[in-house]
């Protein structure tokens, strides 16, 4: 075979005097780049094979390692920079698609990072969090227009029963990633820590292991085109439905689990054969229409007895604002809307980074769209894709989102480096993968504090926030652009996020 | 898709009373009251409300129009001749005052609705009146209406308070709720139509503070029709007391819980049905919550409320004597016109509620213990 042209994108610097031959670096990493021969007591380094996770460098107990981009690089051109000269080689070599796993990191705009926030001064004092009550307690699910409530010996009595409604403590629970494409521990983390903040995690489309019924009341059970593991007990196990038709990071795309990650308990879990391949079709073979799709939204609420809201997750492309009309008008409790920069355990490159488009922007026509149809009450709005810090959260709700999905900042927060390679199941920090040699690396203990600690953390600083804005309940900022103002956006775009630029 | 996102933001004084009893008395007290809070405003607007002045028209849609030109008012009146029925149209009574300068036109109607045309359109009354304001101050260029209700009438203008009542003459109207407002704009369109008191139908509201929640209150009102054109928060607060008391027909009681709503540690140790009420009434009525600091009175044609937001950022007294409820900022412009019987202070985000007592059921005792 042709030697592979493909250069190595990381060069490993050991620094041969602090080192003591531990070995530390080669049982750490799961790629095999590191290796030790014995007869010149010397460590070696097959750089084509790191993938810049970073696992050697942390566990390093003298800190002889580092990790940086590698020197060697091709004449910079403006067209070719190596990414495209790289995979051009991959695909000579293999003929192949290109897998990768994450959200998109192409230079799409990130319009989070073009919207600034507004705060109190004067006119209308700001609130002080430490001292005052802040709320940020969330509903998912369809609200009626109107409500009767009378007044019975001097106090309100509800004479309306309202559709089933989730309660969230803080607008942010976690995002859809399955039992497969995540491991064991890292489910039980999630689950847990959802439990602990008072808020949801999602089971994405891999069924529901036996172990996390128990934490049923904070789990969103997914039924996807797969409908692996969907069963009427795992239906009523969570405290809400979603169906997934797409995905931001893939839209289009069915989900894809490889058979060498389908072990006994996944195989369970999933109603499949050990060591077969996952894949959910692209489309759902039952929903080709809209009306397609009101019958299985009828059909699960009948699953749950109406006990349990039934949402529908999409991912943002073009005509998001209309097909999400219709999801609201089929019936759903709550639309999920997936952008561009939504993660993925593994989709095709190029549908990743181009298809689709930034949550901002699907977000703010999606909102837009559902009060000029005066249904906006009719379902809640969740919204994912790509959520960094506490600031994307506030302005997604500003632009009219009842609550966000964060997935890739949760797996970060239990050590992942967004080295994009779930797809290879070889996740060095144990995360995405099902090796039972990786997967210990995640500790639940530990990954359900971290876990919690980001929600508790994000959840401060959106208080501290809101109470600068003069605001002490998070409904107040809920679709209230004036607290938004842009910079350096043109006019269409400022048009179709709603929004006055800075200055304005 | 087009949006509006002028905000006025205005701090403010206001004051108001009401005869339980509807005894009516003339505009001469409610002005001294408010003027003992110019400290509080700035000569940029003020305005008034009151009720039970049109006797002989109670069953009328008093129509107190303002316009920028003659065009504004041919246009509007062709509107109204072709979807009500005019009873009667004059100038709205005014006199030169110092200090009230440029005026536009200011013109009354009494206006009736031919049934007929409702049954046509399978319009509820008030919902057409309601369109026909909304179509009025969002279509016709220079026309404003000041207000529609029935036996009663908005009076505003930009200047101090005191200026504009004697402008509008109130010491010749006989009213049984009286509602004063004196503005501090922070941003100044000098507008008349952007004075305070704003009104609906019969409802009238002044208010002091500024909507935080603005941005989602106007967004979410526009889903039911309402049309938020004056650029204020205060017009939003109007139609949000429309919506949930006439459309929705909760009591006063109940819409103040949402509007002003007690916070979740609160709701949280209710008993369950409470609870459960409370709740739901957040849950489908959390984009009409009114946020930031606001004190504000509420007059409408069976009474008069005041209330303040949820942690108190406003100043709001309430006092009573004899069938006399007394709303103000500042104890002073009460005790201006009034030796009350009991002074006391709502809490944060507490109505403070009265309301007329049935015509039939009045009878007639000493006149108000109004000192002038």
């Amino acid at each position: 075979m042709h030697k592979s042209l493909i250069k190595a994108e990381f060069q490993v610097e050991r620094d041969d005097y602090k080192c003591i031959r531990c070995r530390v670096c080669e049982r750490q990493c799961s790629f095999e780049v590191h290796s030790y021969d014995a007869d010149a007591d010397r460590m070696f380094e097959d750089e084509l094979k790191c993938v810049g996770c970073q696992r050697c460098v942390e566990y390093c107990p003298t800190r002889a390692l580092s990790v940086q981009p590698h020197k060697s690089t091709i004449r910079p051109h403006g067209n070719w920079p190596y990414r495209a000269v790289k995979d051009i080689c991959k695909q000579a070599e293999t003929g192949g698609m290109l897998l990768s796993s994450t959200g998109d990191e192409l230079h799409h705009r990130i319009y989070w990072d073009h919207l600034v926030l507004n705060a109190s001064q004067v006119t209308n004092p700001s609130i002080d969090p430490l001292r005052e009550p802040m709320e940020l307690r969330t509903f998912i699910g369809r609200k009626p227009d109107q409500v009767d409530v009378q007044l019975v010996n001097g106090k309100p009595v509800l004479k309306t029963e309202l559709p089933p409604q989730l309660t969230l403590e803080t607008p942010m629970m976690f995002g859809a990633m399955s039992y497969g494409a995540i491991s064991y521990n890292v489910c039980q983390s999630l689950a847990r820590a959802a439990t602990a903040s008072g808020t949801m995690y999602n089971t994405g489309e891999g069924g529901l292991h036996r172990d996390f019924y128990q934490y049923g009341p904070n789990t969103i059970v997914q039924c996807a085109s797969g409908r692996f593991g969907v069963h009427r007990e795992y239906l009523n196990a969570g405290a809400a439905v979603e169906i997934k038709v797409g995905q931001g990071a893939k839209p289009g795309i069915g989900g894809h689990v490889p058979g060498e990650k389908v072990d006994k308990e996944i195989s369970i879990t999933r109603m499949i054969p050990v060591g077969t391949d996952a894949l959910s079709p692209a489309p759902h073979h039952d929903i080709y229409s809209i009306e397609d799709l009101r019958q299985l939204i009828y059909a699960l609420k009948e699953a749950v007895e109406y006990k349990k809201p039934v949402g529908v997750k999409i991912a943002a492309v073009h005509n998001a604002a209309a097909i999400a009309s219709g999801i609201v008008r089929a019936g759903a409790d709550f639309v999920t809307l997936d952008g561009l920069r939504g993660g993925t355990g593994a989709a095709p490159t190029r549908t990743r980074d181009s298809v689709g488009m930034p949550i901002e922007l699907a977000l703010a026509a999606v909102d837009q769209r559902l009060r000029e149809e005066g249904i906006r009450n009719n379902a809640s709005l969740i919204v994912a894709g790509g959520f960094r810090n506490s600031t994307d959260v506030v302005k997604a709700i500003a632009l009219g989102a009842d609550a966000v999905y964060i997935g890739t900042a949760a797996l970060i927060s239990l050590g992942c480096t967004v080295c994009q390679k779930c797809y290879t199941g070889k996740c060095p920090w144990g995360i995405t993968t099902q090796d039972p040699y990786l997967t210990k690396r995640v500790n639940p203990e530990i990954g359900t504090q971290r876990l919690t600690n980001l929600l508790r953390a994000w959840s401060l600083e959106i208080k501290e926030i809101l109470g600068g804005m003069g605001i002490n309940a998070i409904e107040s900022l809920r679709g209230n652009r004036l607290h938004l103002r842009a910079i350096g956006l043109n006019e269409r775009e400022l048009d179709v996020l709603g929004v006055m630029h800075a200055g304005e | 898709m087009h949006y509006r996102f002028e905000k006025d933001m205005s701090a403010c004084g206001l004051t108001g009373f009401i005869s339980r009893n509807r005894n009516r008395v003339d505009g001469e007290a409610i002005m001294s009251s408010i003027c003992n809070m110019d400290e509080r405003s700035n000569g940029q607007g003020g305005g008034f409300a009151a009720y039970g002045i049109y006797p002989e028209h109670k069953d009328d849609y008093a129509f107190h129009m303002l316009y920028t030109d003659a065009d504004a008012k041919e246009a509007t009146e062709k509107y109204l001749d072709r979807h009500f029925l005019i009873i009667e149209d004059d100038e709205l009574p005014t006199r030169k005052t110092a200090g009230i300068v440029d005026p536009p036109l200011i013109w009354r109607y009494f206006l009736n609705v031919d049934e007929e045309v409702l049954h046509m359109n399978a319009c509820d009354e008030e919902d057409y009146v309601v369109n026909a304001v909304m179509f009025i101050n969002a279509e016709i260029p220079g026309a404003f209406v000041m207000s529609s209700g029935k036996n009663m009438g908005a009076f505003k203008a930009v200047g101090f308070p005191g200026a504009v009542g004697r402008f509008y003459k109130l010491d010749e109207y006989k009213a049984w709720t009286w509602i004063a407002h004196g503005r501090f704009p922070t941003n100044t369109p000098g507008w008349w139509g952007g004075a305070h008191p704003f009104t609906l139908l019969d409802w009238s509201i002044v208010h002091n503070g500024e909507i935080s929640s603005y941005g989602i209150n106007k967004r979410y009102l526009e889903m039911f029709g309402y049309k938020a054109t004056l650029m204020t928060d205060t017009e939003v607060t109007a139609y949000l007391f429309d919506m949930l008391l006439r459309r929705h027909k909760l009591s006063i009681e109940v819409a103040t819980m949402a509007i002003a709503a007690p916070f979740w540690s609160q709701i949280d140790h209710l008993p369950e049905e409470e609870r459960k009420a409370l709740t739901a009434l957040r849950q489908v009525y959390g984009s009409g919550l009114l946020n930031g600091p606001f004190a504000f009175i509420l007059g409408h044609k069976d009474g008069m409320v005041g209330i303040n937001d949820r942690i108190k950022l406003r100043p709001l007294v309430a006092a009573e004597k004899g069938d006399i409820l007394y709303i103000a900022n500042e104890e002073a412009a009460i005790r201006e016109i009034a030796s009350p019987d009991r002074v006391w202070m709502p809490t944060a985000g507490e109505p403070v509620i009265a309301n007329l007592k049935p015509e039939k059921d009045i009878v007639k005792e000493a006149p108000s213990c109004i000192k002038v």
